[in-house]
Formats: C-alpha cells, sequence, structure tokens
C-alpha cells in the first residue's frame, strides 16, 4: 500500500500507486493528498501512475472514490488512464447510477412533546385495533353457531392436540409443585394449632378455585399462546394469510376460530387436571410430613370440596382460554413482514396474555365473592 | 489458499452424488470450473440444481464424491480449513436473504466487522462503494423490506462482494425480475467477472441469461438423474445432438 506525489509542470498531480492493497491491512488514509489538492494553485489534473501496483481489492476502489469525490468537489479532472483497466471500470459503474438523494433518510430525532403525542396516538390506535380484532372474533364465533363458518376439522383436531395432550406434562409438573408448596405453607402455620389436617382443605380449595386454573393458564400462555403468536406471524411474513384473504377465506374463521375453539375447550379440562394433580401435591406433603394417613387425607378432601367449589375455577378457565388464544391470534394477525417481527409478536403475545389472566382473575374474584358462589 | 491466485482450475467435481436420505439426486458429477469463468449450472426444475449449489457451498454434505477447491477437498477438510476456504465464497440466494432486522449497510457491513479489523468508519465506507457498485448509492439506512425485490438482489450482491470473494455463487439470480433488471443483472455480473476476475458460478433457467453470460456449463437431466451435457451454452445449442439439451436450450421448440 504505496502512495507518493509528485506536481508536474503541467499543473497535473500525479499519485503514484504501488505494492499490495489488502483490506485486511486497513484502508489508506487520504488526509495528505486532500491537502495537496487544497493548497493554491489547485492542480488542473490528477493523473495515476500504477506501474508498481501488486495485488488489489476493495481497499483501492474505496481509497480512489474519495479522492474522486474530493476532486469533483473541486473540479478538478481525474483522469483514470493510469489505472488499471479493471479499476477504472469499477469506478466508472460506481458512479454509473447518481445516488439516489430522496433516499436518504434524515435521522433526527423528534423533539419530546411530539414523541408523547405520537407514543399516545399509538397506543389510541392499538386499543381501536384490539377491539376491532375482538369484534371479528365475535362475529366468526356467531357464524359457527349458525354452522357457517369454514375450517378444518382436522386442523382443530390437531390443535386440541398440541394444547391438549401434549401440555399434560408440563401441566403435572407445575402443579404437583404448586399442591406441594401450598401445603407446605400452610402446614406451618396449621401446626402452631394442632389443625394440620386442615391442609387438605386449604389446598383442595385453594386449587379448585384458584391455583389450578391461574397456574394451567400462565403455562399455557407461555406455551401455546406464543405458538399461536409465531404461527400466524411467519404465516404474515410469508404472505400466507393474504392468499387465504384473496381466495375469500377469512383469517378469522380459518385460523382464529379453531385456536380459540381449541383452547377454549381444552383449558378447562387442563384445570381439573391441574386440580387433582395439586391435590396429590398437597396429600404428599401431608403424608410424608405431617403423618396423615392417606384416606384421612381424602375423606377430608372430599368433604371440603363440594362440586360447587369447582364451578369458579371452571368458569374462570374458559375465559383464561379465550384471553390466551385471543392475545396470541391478535399479536400473530399484526405481525410485520420480517424476522425480529415474529419475535416481538410473540413476546407481546405472552406479556399480553398473561397481564390479562391476572386482572380477569382480580374482577372475576370480586365478582364471584359477591354474587356468593 | 495459493490456488485461488494462479491461472489453473479453481473448482473441481469429483464423482459427485447428492441424496435425501435414500432418495438419490443426482449421481456422478464431474466437472471442472476455471478461474475467470462464468459458469452455469442449467436443467429443469427439480433436477437438483439448488442442491449441487449447496453441495458446492458446504451447506450440505454430499453423499459421494468430492469438491475440490483449488485442489484442496472441501468435505474432507477441517473446520477450520472449510472456514478458510468459505471466506473466499460470496453467495446470493434466491431471494436475496438479506437479514430482514438490519438496514442494507448493516447487512453489508457484517460481514466486514466478523473478519476485518476495520473501523466503523472505514466500514462505512467500503459499505458504501459495495451499495454504489449495484446501483444502490444512497440507500444504506433502508430495511430490506423498504425496497424491491430486484434491489434486494443488488444488495445481496454487495453483502456477497462485501470481502472481495474470489468466487460468487448466485442461485437463480434472476428469477422474480424484470427482463431490463435481469439484463442489467447479468451485466453486473460480466462486469466484476471481467475487473475483478472473480469466478462466478449461476445456477438458473433463464435461456437469455445463460446465453448472455455463461462461458462453459453443465446440464442436469432430471430423468437419467445425472449430467448429459457439458460445455459453452452457445456450442451446445449448435452441437449437442441429446434431443433433452436442444428442447431446453430453444425452448421446446422441434
Amino acid at each position: 500500500m504505496d502512495i507518493a506525489f509528485d506536481r508536474r509542470a503541467d499543473d497535473t498531480l500525479v499519485v503514484h500507486l504501488g505494492g499490495n492493497w489488502n483490506i485486511a491491512n486497513g484502508l489508506a488514509a487520504t488526509d495528505e493528498l486532500e491537502k495537496l489538492l487544497a493548497t493554491k494553485p489547485l492542480p488542473a489534473k490528477v493523473a495515476f501512475e500504477a506501474g508498481k501496483l501488486g495485488d488489489w481489492d476493495s481497499s483501492l476502489l474505496a481509497f480512489l472514490s474519495k479522492l474522486a469525490a474530493c476532486c469533483s468537489s473541486k473540479s478538478i479532472e481525474v483522469v483514470s488512464r493510469g489505472l488499471p483497466t479493471g479499476v477504472a471500470r469499477l469506478l466508472e459503474l460506481a458512479s454509473a447510477v447518481p445516488e439516489n438523494k430522496d433516499a436518504r433518510k434524515e435521522r433526527r430525532r423528534a423533539p419530546l412533546l411530539s414523541r408523547v403525542g405520537e407514543a399516545v396516538l399509538e397506543a389510541g390506535q392499538a386499543i381501536e385495533e384490539m377491539l376491532v380484532f375482538l369484534g371479528e372474533a365475535c362475529i366468526s364465533f356467531c357464524k359457527l353457531i349458525r354452522g357457517k363458518a369454514r375450517f378444518r376439522g382436522s386442523d382443530l383436531a390437531l390443535l386440541l392436540q398440541e394444547c391438549g395432550v401434549q401440555a399434560l406434562p408440563i401441566v403435572s409438573l407445575i402443579s404437583l409443585l404448586v399442591g406441594l408448596i401450598l401445603a407446605f405453607v400452610g402446614a406451618v402455620q396449621l401446626r402452631l394449632f394442632g389443625a394440620q389436617i386442615y391442609v387438605a382443605d386449604l389446598v383442595g380449595i385453594a386449587m379448585a378455585r384458584e391455583m389450578g386454573a391461574m397456574m394451567t393458564a400462565i403455562v399455557m400462555a407461555g406455551r401455546t399462546g406464543a405458538a399461536f403468536a409465531a404461527q400466524l406471524g411467519t404465516m404474515q411474513v410469508n404472505e400466507e394469510i393474504d392468499a387465504l384473504k384473496t381466495m375469500g377465506i377469512s383469517p378469522m374463521d380459518f385460523l382464529v376460530l379453531p385456536r380459540m375453539l381449541a383452547l377454549v375447550l381444552m383449558l378447562p379440562l387442563l384445570c381439573l387436571y391441574a386440580n387433582l394433580m395439586g391435590i396429590v401435591g398437597g396429600g404428599i406433603v401431608g403424608v410424608a410430613m405431617l403423618d396423615i394417613s392417606p384416606i384421612h387425607y381424602f375423606n377430608e378432601t372430599v368433604a371440603a370440596l363440594r362440586i360447587m367449589q369447582f364451578v369458579p375455577g371452571l368458569i374462570k378457565a374458559v375465559v383464561f382460554g379465550i384471553l390466551v388464544a385471543l392475545s396470541g391470534c391478535l399479536r400473530g394477525m399484526q405481525c410485520k413482514r420480517s424476522a425480529s417481527a415474529v419475535g416481538e409478536s410473540a413476546t407481546s403475545a405472552v406479556v399480553t396474555a398473561i397481564v390479562a389472566i391476572i386482572v380477569s382473575d382480580a374482577i372475576l374474584t370480586v365478582i364471584f365473592d359477591r354474587i356468593g358462589i | 489458499m495459493d490456488c485461488f491466485d494462479k491461472k489453473q482450475t479453481c473448482i473441481e467435481v469429483r464423482d459427485l452424488t447428492m441424496a435425501y436420505g435414500d432418495f438419490m439426486i443426482q449421481h456422478d458429477l464431474n466437472f471442472t470450473v476455471n478461474r475467470g469463468d462464468i459458469f452455469i449450472i442449467m436443467g429443469g426444475s427439480g433436477c437438483g440444481k439448488s442442491t449441487l449449489l449447496r453441495n458446492m457451498v458446504g451447506l450440505q454434505p454430499p453423499a459421494r464424491g468430492k469438491v475440490l477447491y483449488g485442489g484442496a477437498s472441501f468435505w474432507e477438510s477441517g473446520p477450520e480449513e472449510k472456514k478458510t476456504i468459505m471466506r473466499r465464497f460470496g453467495v446470493l440466494y434466491q431471494s436475496g436473504a438479506l437479514w430482514s432486522s438490519m438496514t442494507l449497510a448493516e447487512n453489508v457491513a457484517l460481514p466486514l466487522s466478523e473478519y476485518t479489523r476495520l473501523s466503523q468508519a472505514e466500514i462505512a465506507e467500503l459499505v458504501s462503494l459495495k451499495l454504489a457498485l449495484v446501483g444502490l448509492a444512497g440507500f444504506e439506512e433502508f430495511y430490506p423490506s423498504e425496497i424491491s425485490g430486484g434491489m434486494c438482489k443488488r444488495a445481496g450482491i454487495a453483502r456477497a462482494m462485501a470481502l472481495d470473494p474470489d468466487i460468487l455463487f448466485f442461485d437463480e439470480p434472476s428469477a422474480g425480475l424484470d427482463p431490463i433488471s435481469a439484463r442489467r443483472l447479468d451485466e453486473l455480473i460480466i462486469e466484476l467477472r471481467d475487473s475483478l476476475g472473480t469466478t462466478v458460478i449461476v445456477v438458473t433457467h433463464e435461456l437469455a441469461s445463460i446465453f448472455a453470460i455463461g462461458n462453459n456449463s453443465v446440464f442436469l437431466d432430471a430423468e437419467t438423474r445425472t449430467m448429459i451435457g457439458v460445455g459453452a451454452p452457445g456450442e451446445l445449442l449448435k452441437e449437442s445432438r441429446d434431443p433433452k439439451i436442444r428442447r431446453f436450450l430453444t425452448r421446446g421448440e422441434k
């Protein structure tokens, strides 16, 4: 990477290029040359002498194109005759298509107030989109009841399997452990009064009314809600959803409805199963730590759990199922056309679902308390 | 890899057999790509052109046979040697395969910042140069989703050229482009070969491109599952007696 200059009498600045030019060695600095080009009297022409030039690559091109830009700003002529033909042609190619000036984007930061304003407008738009989606989902559901919604039965069966049977292992583990934890916490307090046997009541009622539905819903939000968002998002990226629309098939009916049905049907069942596993978990603590006989524990649980105790849990499970499916599908359908957008929509599906679960749980608990179930 | 600098055989494919599991796609392929060639891999849809490309660029190991880069067998090399060989490639994928979460500038800059020790300013300078070479000056800050398919392809070429590769692979470069853009792309490929001396391997079934740019080619046949012709496309058209090649090169005319 050798550069030398000499100024000829006829106002020509000759640049001698030599050696090997490789990007691995960095780019050549143009400072010195720019200084030379700025010293008066300005040279009329810049020519090149490349007899000793060895191998070259983009680093030479980068140097020359910078030089050419500098010369053109001072209206100095560049004579590329002395350059190897390949270099001259590439330089020509690089300047063949003029720079698209309109395309240059300004990266100016907007002032604080306008950013706040935009955020508020965006939030308003997000709420509107959510309401529109809800409305469309309701219409699809009505179509289903009237027998007019079109989706494939095999899709529904596959979805039922995905968010039913295949969720059993993780739901078993989580609810067994939740039962164990509840029993532990309860046992420590109840033992003070010699009322260990009420651990069975505590675990049974807590699981049936609250924890079973909530833990299952949270597991399903992370597992299935995220999967829905990623599936629909990828379909959006691949224009599969556009293909459905142009064929006159509503993506709401064809994609969203079976997913909602699957979760709404499966979540209450999973919730009942979670209740059972939680009670088993409590029983393990009762038998192993508190020396209650298994039969005694069983009888106490049965006595505590009237059938009405299951109703709040099941209603919640249905509501949570709708919320998880809705947020997963909503975020999936809102997905933009890029790989990172799919990731964002999966993340935001889980966040939306969990927030919705907790908020609706609080509201439902108050309502159930008021109406006395 | 001194083999890349001399005027000699650049890539040799020897007895290459490709298969997915038990399903054989092509068998016993033998051909040679010389330095500075624009080599066309052609054949009907589904005959294994793209699979051959995947075998050559190291994405999928062949069932049998060798791919030699200047005498070194790619699939028998160790991981470090493979990496050195792969650094000398640039690949343009069918749809551009630009990383959608990065701007065009970032797309082209990534290989540069991975493999060289240039400063950010120097990288930015090279990125602008590469984008200018493919006619995309000024589009540095655009995301792939904001530009057209043809521009995505050209940006893909800028990325493939980022490290000044000795060999450029193109998978269906003109697919999905209008005739004028396709022609410009062909001219760009020839220009790159002529001025940089890059060896170019193109998978395509666009007849116009095949005759315009190719100086050597191999014809893969889907029925017999092997190559049935090799040579310059123009000569194949003139001299080949094989009815399949004739039909292909004349668009099905008798």
